[in-house]
């Protein structure tokens, strides 16, 4: 865990992410760029600001382990292995394409620094709570982080993983939950309604803390914080925008799984600052 | 042939138990039928190592994926029913597609399930895992058997499927049986037909083999319990030899040790078969022995069978001759 990030570090780490994605989804044709938008500040600040691990020894066994529940949010997670040094930087630009290292959903077959395929909603949660109880089992003192999607949440397998954790007491555990309120039919209060969300997850007996899911400092003190509570798991309930950091592509349902045109690409560069 | 022991799923259960002795990082995972599957003996005896996930298979599946990826060695058990079906995308996802070392012992297979009745009878799993790549898809026969594979799971590294049954069988292999990955067994020698089993079928074949020699007919007899990967070679020197194949299952006759068998047959040594198993219709509660014999899972049926077959091969004129369909009615 760094002992104190740099905030405008980071802040600048997840605007360099963001036009990774943008590039990468431009050249692959297709990809997920709202999720991975709105999930962008949420894994900078985890993997930048405080997972426990060694930049020179990726397998450490004693690091932090992430699971990427919303696979779609593949491109965001690449982007930030790549920065990492999980692999070349170049190879970004290769996702979807045949013999790719960069599947369309994560694949740990395929990729460094993915602990295990997703892309099928609703089984990460499970998978999190397994690598947790493992971890207390063999003494490691090592942290489980999740990430959801909220649109994912809809899947009823979640709800058994919710029991699971705060069952076993699992406080090891931190699972955050992109809240940006779109799926790919439409809002979800209107495909599937959530609320209240934060109670649901304070009922099934996590300690849940609603944040800013773009705010770098509110996101590392609600991961701080999860890492000291005793006894139950930690849901960190982050609001965030979909297609967060370009305008044309915010709260917009469309941008869920297509990739810009030159245009929008060209507007994306623009308002992200360029490099 | 000794009388009736215990059943697969007991052996299992005692073998988990010798297992969790030798791996300090064993664990087992249930979903609410700990008494039935018999993880309950390494409950009792390892309870920091069990972990009940409730009534919920798929959370199971999930949670065993993540205590292998922890560096644990997860088996995780239920009625094959809800393993295999419930959680089948589950399995799919996370531990066949990610490789892991999960260990699936289901049991409650086939209509010996009895009076549970159709919801509860597998008669699908095998052909649902047998699908996935990086899956063993593995049906022991007998108590010593399942202790073998058992044994033999736990130190292999990677996704397995093991079938147990409810009912107690008779025990046909000694102490000292190891089982391969890859490879069936023959259990008695014969020219005239091939009787291929798995599982508690394996017994009715041997009974066949028994009642067929009376009437002159030398079967010879498999247990092809390795169903994925299969002994192919043995499958195909067997139909080579004998000219003609009956396999036998407690279980649909599509997707199983019928299918994978005619695959096999089809593609390297075309000869008659005839697939004894369940013919497309879901299970029904009854005395286990009453369902085997309304589902025509008996000795009588397997002889009847290698019968039929055999009038085949003689129609085709002979051992190497292509002849007969892979299917059809009994």
């Amino acid at each position: 865990m760094t002992a104190s990030p740099d905030v405008a570090q980071l802040q600048e780490i997840a605007r360099i992410t963001r036009l990774d994605i943008i590039e990468m989804l431009h050249r692959a044709g297709s990809g997920h760029l709202g999720g991975s938008l709105s999930a962008t500040d949420i894994l900078v600040a985890l993997f930048f600001g405080h997972l426990r691990r060694r930049d020179e020894d990726p397998c450490w066994p004693g690091r932090d382990r992430f699971i990427l529940s919303k696979g779609h949010a593949a491109p965001a997670y690449y982007a930030v292995l790549a920065r990492l040094g999980y692999f070349p930087r170049e190879e970004l630009f290769t996702l979807r394409q045949f013999g790719s290292m960069l599947q369309g959903h994560p694949d740990s077959g395929c990729t460094p620094g993915v602990e295990i395929p997703t892309g099928s909603l609703g089984q990460g949660l499970s998978v999190a709570n397994g690598l947790a109880l493992a971890l207390r089992l063999s003494g490691a003192g090592s942290r489980v982080y999740v990430l959801l999607g909220d649109g994912e949440v809809q899947e009823g397998q979640i709800w058994e993983a919710a029991m699971t954790a705060a069952h076993y007491r699992l406080d090891n555990l931190t699972a955050i939950l992109d809240r940006n309120r779109l799926q790919i039919d439409g809002r979800t209060k209107e495909v599937m309604s959530l609320e209240p969300l934060a109670a649901k997850w304070e009922a099934f007996g996590w300690h849940t803390r609603e944040v800013n899911g773009h705010s770098i400092p509110e996101l590392l003190a609600a991961f701080r914080e999860g890492a000291g509570i005793k006894g139950r798991p930690t849901m960190v309930l982050a609001h965030t925008v979909k297609g967060k950091g370009v305008s044309i592509f915010e709260n917009q349902k469309k941008y869920h799984g297509v990739a810009p045109n030159e245009e929008e690409y060209r507007q994306a560069l623009k308002e992200l600052g360029g490099r | 042939m000794s009388v009736a022991e215990e059943s697969t799923r007991v052996e299992y259960g005692k073998t988990l138990v010798e297992l969790g002795r030798e791996y300090p990082n064993l664990v087992a995972l249930d979903a609410d039928l700990s008494a039935s599957t018999q993880t309950h003996r390494f409950a009792a005896a390892y309870p920091e190592r069990f972990f009940n996930l409730g009534v919920a298979e798929q959370d199971l599946m999930g949670t065993a994926a993540g205590l292998a990826l922890g560096g644990m060695i997860p088996f995780a058990s239920t009625f094959a029913m809800f393993a295999t079906g419930r959680a089948w995308e589950q399995i799919r996802q996370t531990i066949a597609y990610g490789n892991l070392n999960v260990k699936i012992v289901a049991s409650h297979g086939g209509v010996t399930v009895g009076e549970d009745g159709g919801s509860h009878q597998a008669l699908e799993d095998l052909a649902l895992m047998r699908v996935l790549p990086n899956m063993a898809v593995l049906v022991p026969a007998d108590g010593p058997e399942t202790r073998a594979m058992v044994r033999w799971a736990a130190a292999y590294q990677g996704p397995v499927y093991i079938r147990t049954g409810r009912m107690a069988v008779p025990v046909i292999y000694g102490g000292d049986y190891r089982f391969q990955l890859g490879r069936g067994s023959i259990l008695k020698e014969g020219e005239d037909v091939t009787l291929a089993g798995i599982g508690l079928m394996v017994h009715a074949c041997l009974d066949a083999a028994r009642d067929l020699a009376a009437a002159g007919v030398s079967a010879r007899v498999l247990n092809l319990s390795c169903l994925k990967p299969l002994d192919w070679e043995l499958v195909v020197d067997s139909a080579a030899r004998t000219g003609a194949v009956v396999t036998a299952e407690e279980h649909m006759i599509s997707g199983g040790l019928g299918s994978a068998v005619a695959e096999v047959l089809s593609e390297h040594c075309p000869a008659p078969l005839r697939r004894v198993g369940i013919r497309d219709i879901f299970g029904l509660s009854g005395k286990p022995k009453l369902l085997l014999e309304h589902y025509g899972l008996t000795a009588a049926d397997i002889k009847a069978a290698a019968l039929k077959v055999m009038e085949a091969k003689a129609r085709s004129g002979g051992t190497r001759k292509r002849a007969g369909v892979a299917g059809g009615t009994s």
